[in-house]
């Protein structure tokens, strides 16, 4: 019998294999929000990608230019809707920046105080929906459960669970609750030992390690001339965070870590967003402590500024006083007369850099609202990262940018 | 806030530097058009500049259409804001161009990130970015009209999602003759009428 030659070149023995077109999105289970991904494929290998983002565009930046500066506010609840308040602060203090105010230290802390729960709540949910899509649904529930308790101190401070409306121009709509340091400081451990034990499933799991230890790969070069923030950027190990780098608000008093990765993969997104909910827990206690040291009665204790051009008056004057009521209802229907000018003022929100250009004509109505929404600049990024990988890479990849439709496509 | 950036690019493009401003502590710069891309391409390789991060490009529309002229000169002000990690400083720079025929050198080749921010102009307020290497709408559709954040564009505008198109049947394919064919008409299906040639069939027009 003749010997069989088995000693084909290499390329003959591989199949041949046509690149394919695959639609994935715009409601697809694993691509929360809305966005569509059209992939060029060679068997598994992600050859080519167009991103489209833009389902979920509302015009946010046109409806803005129809109200007054303050009706931005329930907008601005609806850019990150995981983290309302952040956005709440980034808006308001854009605002104040235009008219060159500063708000109470009382109202400073609160806003870092609720800004910091709000972060907490946006990174457990991305944690928490990217491990649920590698197959651990146990983290996404009891991350979930965690959340609840974050938005339970918010509700107990704003009355709204999701969407806010809480932080006003020159202020805050309301004092400290007495109730809110007692809820935050009993759920900040609490979520902790959740968070601690969340991870603990996940990070001697083979298979969540597997599916994200180098996958997704950010260069640092991309991060930056893309324009990537917050974790994202950090985890290729660039420290840069707008409340390190340029402090607002009172973060330059607290104390607090920024965690930086150092391969810009998955994991490292992952386990920067887990220390930061451990830094915010830090900041918020320390804030809780600075706001019990103002003494009532003190400029800094007033939760809004005192010029009755800014801050609406308070209701018992509304409505037994005619200063009081003209007062309301000049400021509610002609606006906030913020001065001619323009400015661009960015903060740290959940995803990154939240930045606002705004210009004003003068007037109660602005000329132009622009957001720099963080997950837009990041969603960017998910080409670099995904091309070249493996179709099932896009899940954690896609799941560690957390994407937020509201934010990205406004 | 140093003024160093603002100092450089002074120095470096004189005159075409038509004015600076630190309004509120913001360091902006507006360029002419000419030099738009040779300044962005300064100030991030510039070594007392190294505004290597990419912030945001967008437009502000300079024109009210209760008093000016929708084709004025200097209609549309595109910004790029650029950050340095290291220097830890930032810039806005601006330039501006017509409202007639509004073109702007593009950056993506500078920052990438300017790829997507530019489409997002560009879709917003129609400013073509030249040399551009994929410049198509991102947030809208292809088939919507007009560009939304133009002031003249009425906020409470209302265009369908995808334009009725004549052509519309055509996805219909090998079926569609002129002799008419019968379909099956479906459980929910009520577009065509199996008696009718196809082309005399009535459809529903939607901005009826």
């Amino acid at each position: 019998m003749e010997p069989v030659d088995l000693d084909f070149e290499e390329s003959e023995l591989e199949l041949p294999s046509e690149p394919m077109t695959l639609n994935m999105g715009p409601s697809h289970p694993a691509m929360h929000g809305t966005i569509r991904m059209v992939l060029t494929l060679e068997g598994e290998k992600i050859k080519q990608v167009d991103v489209q983002p833009g389902y979920l565009h509302r015009g946010f930046e046109k409806m803005c230019e129809r109200g007054t500066w303050q009706q931005v506010f329930p907008y601005t609840d609806r850019l990150n809707y995981v983290s309302p308040l952040l956005n709440n602060v980034g808006y308001a203090l854009a605002v104040e920046k235009l008219l060159g105010i500063t708000v109470p230290r009382r109202c400073q802390l609160l806003r870092v105080i609720l800004g910091e729960l709000s972060r907490i709540s946006d990174h457990l949910t991305c944690n928490g929906a990217m491990a649920m899509e590698l197959g651990a649904f146990t983290p996404f529930l009891w991350f979930l459960k965690a959340r609840e308790w974050a938005w339970d101190a918010c509700e107990e401070q704003t009355g709204a669970r999701l969407t806010h409306s809480f932080f006003r121009v020159g202020g805050a709509a309301d004092a400290p609750t007495d109730r809110l340091e007692g809820m935050s400081r009993a759920i900040l451990p609490k979520i902790q030992e959740v968070v601690d034990e969340g991870a603990s499933l996940l990070l001697k799991n083979r298979i969540f390690l597997d599916r994200t230890q180098g996958v997704g790969i950010l260069s640092r070069e991309d991060a930056l001339s893309m324009g990537a923030s917050g974790p994202v950027l950090r985890c290729t190990g660039i420290d840069y965070d707008v409340r390190k780098d340029k402090p607002y608000l009172t973060y330059d008093e607290v104390d607090f870590d920024v965690p930086v990765g150092e391969d810009g993969d998955t994991y490292d997104r992952f386990m920067c967003r887990l220390e930061e909910i451990r830094q915010s827990a830090r900041i918020i206690e320390q804030s809780l402590d600075l706001l019990n040291k103002i003494k009532p009665g003190t400029p800094d204790y007033a939760i809004n500024v005192s010029d009755p051009r800014i801050v609406l008056p308070p209701k018992s004057e509304v409505y037994s006083t005619i200063e009081g009521t003209i007062n309301h209802f000049k400021l509610i229907m002609e606006g906030i007369d913020v001065p001619p000018g323009e400015v661009y003022q960015y903060t740290e929100a959940g995803n990154g850099e939240l930045g606002f250009l705004l210009v004003s004509r003068g007037g109660g109505n602005p000329w132009r609202v622009r957001v720099r929404g963080p997950c837009f600049f990041s969603l960017q990024c998910a080409k670099p990262m995904i091309l070249g990988s493996m179709l099932a890479d896009i899940i954690p990849a896609f799941g560690s940018i957390n994407m937020i439709g509201g934010e990205c496509d406004r | 806030m140093s003024k160093i950036i603002l100092d450089r690019l002074v120095e470096k493009f004189g005159a075409d530097v038509r004015e600076t401003s630190s309004f509120r502590g913001d360091d902006v710069a507006l360029i002419a058009l000419s030099r738009w891309r040779e300044a962005a391409e300064f100030v991030k390789s510039d070594p007392r500049c190294q505004c290597d991060y990419f912030v945001d490009l967008s437009v502000v529309d300079l024109c009210d259409p209760r008093t000016d002229d929708l084709d004025m000169e200097d209609r549309f002000e595109v910004y790029v804001i650029a950050y340095s990690v290291t220097k830890k400083h930032r810039v806005r720079l601006k330039t501006r161009t017509s409202g007639e025929d509004p073109r702007v050198p593009t950056l993506s080749a500078v920052w990438k990130g300017a790829n997507w921010l530019e489409r997002e102009a560009f879709d917003m307020y129609g400013v073509r970015f030249d040399g551009h290497p994929d410049l198509r709408r991102i947030l809208m559709y292809e088939e919507f009209q007009g560009f939304p954040l133009r002031k003249e564009y009425p906020a409470n505008k209302a265009q369908p999602l995808v334009a009725y198109r004549e052509g519309t049947f055509d996805r219909l394919g090998p079926f569609l003759t002129d002799e008419g064919m019968p379909l099956n008409r479906g459980p929910s299906v009520d577009l065509l009428d199996p008696a009718l040639p196809l082309d005399r069939a009535p459809r529903s027009d939607p901005n009826d």
